[in-house]
């Protein structure tokens, strides 16, 4: 049972490895500020969830049950927050060319608020 | 486990190390929130990596500081950024 406990953890953190290796080239090499935005979020969110089970799954106690469950609440309940604020000022401040994006609701957004 | 340390160790530090050159690259002050935010990821993973290889639980409160005030800088960056007056 521990070496499967071991495997599962091990396995979770590299899962955790590869998710921030991948944010980091795909912040180095992606060309504008929401491509890079897509890259990080992976770690963020996916990686620290992943970490998270690994600690549990390592160490199961209550405690650290009740910390991991929080960390992994609060990062869901945060980073989406972030990433929009981010997204939102990279389109209002024109870092990004709009012309890149294959849906664009929040043009047809601004255009409706402005006329009115 | 020491294996462990150093594979995930280096996945960590390199994603960390590309993060840390994009906040000094830029271009814009979104590009290095972004690369600040997960900087920060890569922390609490690496901590994390620490704690499932000592056995040693007691940093469990920092990562909860982490994820909970990681937010803070990139959307007050972000709320300045987006008034009309900064644009350009």
């Amino acid at each position: 049972m521990d070496v499967v406990r071991e495997v599962v953890a091990v396995v979770l953190v590299l899962v955790a490895g590869v998710m921030s290796l991948a944010a980091g080239v795909g912040l180095l090499r992606f060309p504008d500020a929401l491509q890079r935005l897509h890259a990080g979020a992976k770690p963020q969110v996916l990686g620290v969830i992943a970490i998270c089970v690994a600690i549990v799954v390592r160490h199961p106690s209550f405690p650290v049950l009740a910390l991991a469950s929080l960390i992994v609440l609060f990062q869901m309940l945060t980073q989406p927050i972030a990433a929009h604020m981010v997204g939102r000022a990279a389109y209002r401040s024109h870092v990004m060319d709009p012309r890149t994006l294959a849906v664009d609701e929040l043009a047809e957004d601004i255009t409706r608020s402005d006329a009115s | 486990m020491t294996w462990l340390v150093a594979v995930g160790g280096g996945m960590f530090a390199l994603g960390g190390l590309a993060a840390l050159v994009r906040v000094v690259l830029g271009p814009t002050h979104l590009d290095r929130v972004v690369a600040a935010d997960v900087l920060t990821a890569t922390l609490v993973c690496w901590l994390g990596l620490r704690m499932v290889t000592t056995g040693d639980t007691s940093l469990m409160p920092v990562l909860l500081a982490l994820a909970l005030f990681a937010i803070v800088g990139s959307v007050s960056v972000a709320r300045f950024l987006s008034r009309p007056e900064d644009e350009g």
